[in-house]
């Protein structure tokens, strides 16, 4: 057969395509298990990085199970819902409207002892999505801590955030002030916010991306404000 | 081609007199990206030695079975395909690991020294000094980027492999770690350092 002929060249081409293409779906298939678990235990070390609890690699399932005592779902109008708060894909939430959300909330025993309350935000840096965890003490108002992570910032400038010199900032925060929601602003160091709201620091360098997080903060927490407002009571 | 060199010189000669990258200078956009710590260049270094390798070995065995006028697609197809596997696979083995080098592992698929050497070599030599040649500019490739890793981690972050190794004293007597060195430009000048002590030693790579 003509080597260089177009019919030897197209069935040639159909013949490798078909190939690679059951040689990937193969792999992935058989690998996707593993890439879950994977993916379930760095949700999980996210989780407890916004509690402060910073395990090995090897011990997160564990100290998740020993940490999260309790992970539910909540409405808009701080009722409880059923379904696996785990489970609930954030990136489509945040789209929804805010009545339309279901809320995941974790609730942790930090060494035995005090009750936190772990919620996920989920939001827009520069290049990409942004996202973390703001756990809250037992009163609903204070932030206990916070763990912010992103996709694809710039290093050195909006990556910033996910350093914890960033995310420390937010500990001992108040999100209500006299019983109104108000979120923790992002502002430029050395500013203070137009509010009375509580703010910290921004990344010099990473306006966009340190507005992005006031935003998430603002937009991912404000539809918990009935589900808190039962916890301060 | 294959019955002039021997296997030894192809495994060999990309270590140093032919590296891929202080030599002919390819891949240079992944030793700036992925060399600002030690662990994630290594890894890279391992993935590229796999891919390269393999793609050599099944571009060698297609050779002549390859229409000439869609030969690029060919390999363009055979790397992506080997590629992909690979990132799945840290996905499920190196879950860390392949975090910290998101992109860049997708990006081998444009690394230059890939397509050089399956052009240059792969199409024209059989299998074993084909497998021998990617295995051989792979480990080239890899002793560039650990070197500048090892530099940039050092001195950028006091660290070697995350293992703290610049003691404590060093800082408390005033010792700053160079943030510079983490930034990209500071991995193009260990690279010209490389080339530069290179050329010292092998003088017939000046150019004239």
């Amino acid at each position: 057969m003509n080597k260089q002929g177009n019919t030897y060249t197209i069935i040639y081409i159909i013949v490798m395509v078909l190939v690679v293409g059951a040689a990937l779906a193969f792999t992935a298939m058989s690998l996707r298990s593993r890439q879950q678990a994977n993916a379930d235990a760095d949700k999980m070390r996210q989780i407890l990085a916004s509690v402060l609890v910073t395990p090995e690699s090897g011990d997160v399932i564990d100290t998740y199970e020993s940490t999260v005592t309790r992970s539910f779902i909540v409405d808009v109008q701080g009722q409880e819902v059923g379904g696996d708060a785990f489970a609930v894909n954030m990136a489509e939430q945040s789209k929804k409207p805010a009545l339309q959300r279901l809320l995941p909330v974790y609730e942790c025993r930090v060494d035995g002892g005090e009750v936190k309350y772990v919620l996920p935000v989920y939001g827009a840096g520069l290049w990409g999505p942004i996202w973390g965890y703001v756990s809250l003490d037992a009163d609903g108002t204070t932030i206990y801590g916070a763990y912010f992570a992103h996709q694809g910032e710039t290093p050195g400038l909006g990556a910033e955030i996910e350093k914890t010199a960033f995310s420390s900032q937010f500990e001992g925060k108040h999100i209500f002030k006299d019983g109104r929601f108000l979120p923790v602003a992002v502002v430029k160091a050395g500013q203070k916010p137009s509010g009375d709201e509580d703010y910290v620091d921004g990344i010099s360098g990473g306006t966009i991306t340190s507005k992005g997080v006031s935003s998430m903060l603002a937009d991912c927490l404000a539809p918990y404000e009935a589900y808190l407002s039962t916890l301060r009571q | 081609m294959a019955e002039k060199t021997s296997n030894k010189s192809v495994l060999f000669n990309p270590f140093s007199k032919d590296n891929p990258v202080v030599v002919q200078i390819l891949g240079i956009c992944s030793v700036l990206a992925v060399t600002a710590k030690l662990e994630p260049a290594i890894v890279m270094g391992l993935s590229v030695i796999a891919v390269l390798a393999f793609s050599n070995v099944i571009i060698s065995l297609l050779r002549n079975t390859i229409p000439t006028n869609i030969r690029i697609i060919v390999q363009l197809v055979v790397v992506a395909g080997l590629v992909v596997i690979v990132s799945q696979l840290l996905q499920a083995y190196a879950y860390d690991v392949s975090k910290q080098l998101s992109v860049f592992i997708g990006l081998i698929i444009t690394n230059c020294i890939l397509m050089g050497r399956l052009e240059a070599f792969a199409m024209g030599n059989r299998p074993w000094p084909s497998f021998l040649d990617g295995v051989g500019n792979g480990i080239g490739y890899t002793v560039i980027l650990v070197i500048v890793g090892f530099f940039r981690e050092l001195l950028g972050s006091g660290t070697l492999l995350g293992h703290q190794v610049v003691p404590q004293c060093f800082y408390e007597a005033g010792y700053v770690n160079n943030g510079l060195m983490i930034l990209p430009p500071m991995a193009l000048v260990v690279v010209a350092c490389i080339i530069w002590v290179q050329r010292s030693v092998n003088k017939d790579l000046q150019e004239k």
